[in-house]
């Protein structure tokens, strides 16, 4: 089945086509058609990725190089000796990525067609949607950083085109949705920055910028704890690790880099300066986790990701939540070597991780917006996710990667869903009233309640999303989030890092956050009373929405399984243990499967179920009325310091206003207004430039123009004319005068001509 | 040749004399007819002295001189009348000090 790989470009191809068709007859084919190759190029994807995935499991896990076809060589320098091309890497890691991204991808794709029925952008949503299938997929199957780098700047674009797409709604709306847009593209043009300058000092370091260069095998970790078939490095001698492999010939950055660490003492030269390889890589490490914070909305560059749910739900669900804000995690996970190597940029990774988590936890607690609390949410895990990389733990990363890939595409598909459906009860009981402006919002929380009964699909999908992403065995949240757990504690345990025991804490903390807010939602959304005239007209979502929900709630229920720790009862000797890391390993160097623990597994439902049960007794039999204060304000003044806080987003934007945006206006502002325009423009160009040519233009004019070359030409001119005036009267007019000078004149000749004869006769 | 033989000296003589008439009469005179009489005794002094000197040395050239000049002098005669006679058709008058209309 090797011939399959060759298959991998068009993972690319089909989504490319598709947008165009839809670029250029999307008018034409109408909603039907459109949804036709959107909805069909993305399934074509699918079933590439679902190729090339049984042909990665029958080759037993081969890694492959494919050449892009036509492209040929991207950058070639032979004189600087770079050369870097349009490959695919077909790898375990990849594959995983390409499956989450189509598989999430084609069931949103599908709910899309629903829930933008009727609008009038629906051939250019649909076009954005390919498009950004295609940069993604350009993104995980690159095999290189450059090629990274150009899907995680055109997944850019397409989040910031896609969270504007509404811009042209009338009033202040529209300008909240570009205004949301364009804080998404400007605060993760700051994370990019710090990816492109990784980049370019992976470059200066290695001279190189490809994975692994075709044929070649990633030289293996061995695993103390557990180990892993080596299936392709069949020339392994040596026992104790790495030290062992030789590597000939050309080599991708992550052998070169295993290399020089092994050897030890490599340094880079920069430039006057000598730095030893191993800062090299924390440095590396640091700027990629910059990008990382950008794309994955991780403190402190979080604040574009809640703002970006100003886009179609669909949106929020696939680029704002499955896939596209993973990238920074793939791309982690992916430099694996990198980050394992430095123990500096793994604290810093745990930190931000774990912190983000929390936070991004408690933000969500208080939120009223029902996609808001979700993007919140979004940030807390993929918190867990970074945290996850910073503990050492990738395969937990990319586990609770795809796990919430599911789960939380779910969720966002069921908010929309909801938000679906009340629109259209608003509809139904604003049918015929003038005033269709009372304050509702079909996204506000308080307007819902007791949607159990009105959308009963919508309801279930949506329990089984909470649960999975509270981590309540046994769906899938809980598996990766315990994998997570146990990883972070384990660090702390057996190596002793601080950063093990405080990302533990912190993670723990927030799952607690998380079965709360998740609940309370719940509450909030589906039981009490309609607390609106649009609740209690609500009505289920066609079926093209509810479907995909479905298939998604399945797989939040199951996929869990992938990856049963080792020691788990019945089902890991049912399913077989660590499916998914074994299948991980074999690209993801330092990947390794999770153990289960007992009394942590029980700790963690334990206070995810008594989060739930306060959420319920605080929630459920209460009536919130519009506008009302929330139930938590009620219980007591602490809690209610706690809830504005939370609610307030702990004032996280306002101190970006007051701390970078103002003075940066202020500091812009100052500089048009001081140094361009009164410094610049005032004085340099009004004052030196214009004044100083014009005085010396004036110098000329009046002094040598006027004094020296008109005079000059005057009195001449003048000169001419006296003498003139004086030579004229030689011109009398009488014929005899004339005669007479003539007369006067041959004697003259005459006389010269005579002159030698005469001097004789006379005798001079 | 014998009978009357006249020197060369009254030949010269009688032609300087003819000359400074015609001189004379030419910065004299106003009417244009008569100075250019006076111009045409002037030509015909010049042509008694060629002819003179021609016989004196037995050269030809004195005497082929004289023959351009006739005919010169001829061709002038054309022309200068013809110029008289328009002149006189436009002043009324061949009066050599009335033409001065190009000097002012």
């Amino acid at each position: 089945m090797e011939n399959f790989f060759d298959l991998v470009p068009l993972v690319v191809l089909f989504p490319l086509i598709g947008l165009l068709i839809n670029l250029f007859a999307g008018k034409q084919l109408g909603e039907r058609g459109v949804s036709i190759v959107a909805v069909g190029a993305s399934a074509m994807a699918l079933l590439v990725s679902i190729v090339l995935w049984l042909a990665q499991v029958d080759t037993g896990f081969g890694a492959v190089v494919v050449d892009a076809p036509l492209l040929g060589t991207w950058i070639d320098i032979p004189s600087a000796g770079v050369e870097i091309g349009w490959q695919f890497r077909v790898d375990t890691l990849s594959v995983t990525m390409m499956l989450v991204v189509t598989g999430v991808g084609t069931l949103i794709h599908l709910y899309a067609v629903g829930y933008m029925h009727g609008d009038e952008g629906f051939p250019r949503f649909f076009v954005y949607m390919n498009l950004f299938l295609v940069f993604m997929l350009v993104l995980v199957s690159g095999n290189n950083f450059l090629m990274m780098f150009v899907g995680w700047e055109g997944v850019g674009l397409c989040s910031y085109l896609l969270i504007g797409f509404w811009f042209d709604k009338p009033g202040d709306e529209g300008w909240k949705n570009s205004d949301a847009a364009r804080k998404a593209f400007i605060v993760n043009r700051i994370g990019d920055f710090g990816l492109i300058l990784g980049v370019l000092l992976t470059f200066w370091t290695f001279g190189t910028l490809d994975y692994y260069v075709p044929d070649e095998e990633p030289i293996p970790y061995h695993h103390a704890e557990h180990e892993a078939e080596p299936l392709f490095t069949p020339d392994i001698t040596g026992v104790d690790g790495a030290e062992s492999h030789a590597v000939s010939g050309p080599m991708g950055v992550f052998n070169q880099a295993e290399t020089w660490l092994t050897e030890g003492d490599h340094r880079v030269e920069f430039g006057t300066v000598s730095i030893k390889f191993e800062h090299m890589l924390t440095v590396i490490t640091l700027l990629f986790l910059l990008g990382a914070t950008g794309k994955s909305a991780q403190i402190p560059l979080f604040i574009w990701l809640p703002d970006a749910m100003a886009g179609p739900t669909p949106v929020s669900a696939l680029i704002h939540a499955a896939t596209m804000v993973t990238a920074g995690v793939y791309m982690m996970v992916r430099a694996n070597v990198f980050y394992h190597a430095s123990e500096t940029t793994s604290f810093v990774v745990t930190m931000i991780g774990a912190t983000t988590a929390l936070v991004a936890g408690f933000i969500a607690l208080g939120q009223w917006d029902i996609k808001r609390v979700l993007a919140y949410s979004t940030v807390s895990q993929l918190g867990f996710m970074v945290t996850a990389v910073g503990v050492g733990a990738y395969t937990a990363a990319m586990f609770h990667l795809v796990t919430h890939a599911c789960f939380k595409a779910l969720l966002f598909l069921g908010s929309g869903s909801v938000i679906h459906g009340l629109e259209h009860g608003h509809h139904h009981v604003a049918h015929g009233e003038h005033d269709h402006d009372d304050g509702f919002d079909p996204q506000d929380m308080r307007f819902m309640g007791g949607l159990r009964h009105k959308m009963p699909l919508t309801y279930w999908t949506y329990l089984v999303g909470t649960l999975a992403l509270a981590g309540i065995i046994p769906f899938a949240g809980f598996w990766s989030k315990d994998e997570i757990l146990v990883d972070s504690l384990k660090l702390g345990l057996d190596d002793g890092r601080l950063d093990g025991y405080l990302g533990f804490g912190m993670l723990l903390a927030a799952a607690a956050f998380t079965a709360f807010y998740m609940w309370r939602q719940v509450s909030m959304v589906f039981y009490g009373e309609p607390r609106h005239a649009a609740a209690e007209h609500a009505g289920e979502s066609a079926p093209v929405m509810v479907w995909p929900l479905m298939g998604l709630a399945f797989l939040s229920a199951v996929i869990g399984l992938i990856n049963v720790p080792s020691g788990f009862p019945v089902l890991g000797w049912l399913y077989g243990e660590h499916q998914f890391a074994n299948w991980l390993e074999e690209s993801v160097t330092y990947a390794h499967g999770g153990e289960f623990n007992w009394l942590l597994a029980t700790i963690a439902v334990a206070l995810a179920l008594a989060a739930i049960y306060v959420a319920r007794t605080i929630y459920n039999d209460r009536a919130i009325t519009d506008l009302e204060r929330d139930p938590l304000e009620r219980l007591s003044p602490r809690l209610a310091q706690a809830f504005a806080l939370s609610n307030a987003k702990l004032y996280w934007d306002e101190v970006y206003f007051a701390f970078v945006v103002h003075p940066y206006r202020r500091a812009a502002y100052t500089l048009a207004e001081r140094v361009d325009w009164y410094w610049w423009h005032d004085f340099v160009h009004e004052r030196v430039i214009y004044g100083t040519f014009n005085r010396v233009t004036r110098l000329l004019t009046d002094v040598l123009d006027l004094k020296i070359i008109d005079r000059a030409f005057l009195r001449s001119a003048e000169a001419v004319r006296v003498a003139a005036s004086r030579i004229r009267r030689i011109q009398t007019g009488y014929v005899r005068t004339y005669a007479l000078s003539v007369l006067f004149g041959a004697l003259l000749v005459t006389i010269i001509i005579l002159y030698p004869v005469l001097r004789d006769l006379l005798g001079i | 040749m014998e009978a009357s033989e006249v020197s060369i000296e009254l030949y010269v003589l009688l032609s300087a004399v003819l000359f400074a008439m015609g001189a004379l009469g030419f910065l004299i005179r106003r009417n244009a007819i008569l100075i250019f009489m006076s111009v045409e005794l002037m030509l015909n002094s010049a042509n008694l002295a060629l002819a003179a000197f021609a016989r004196q040395w037995g050269n030809a050239d004195g005497h082929l001189m004289v023959f351009f000049v006739m005919t010169v002098a001829a061709a002038e005669v054309a022309v200068g009348l013809a110029l008289i006679v328009a002149i006189f058709k436009t002043k009324k008058s061949t009066n050599i000090d009335d033409l001065h209309m190009f000097k002012d």
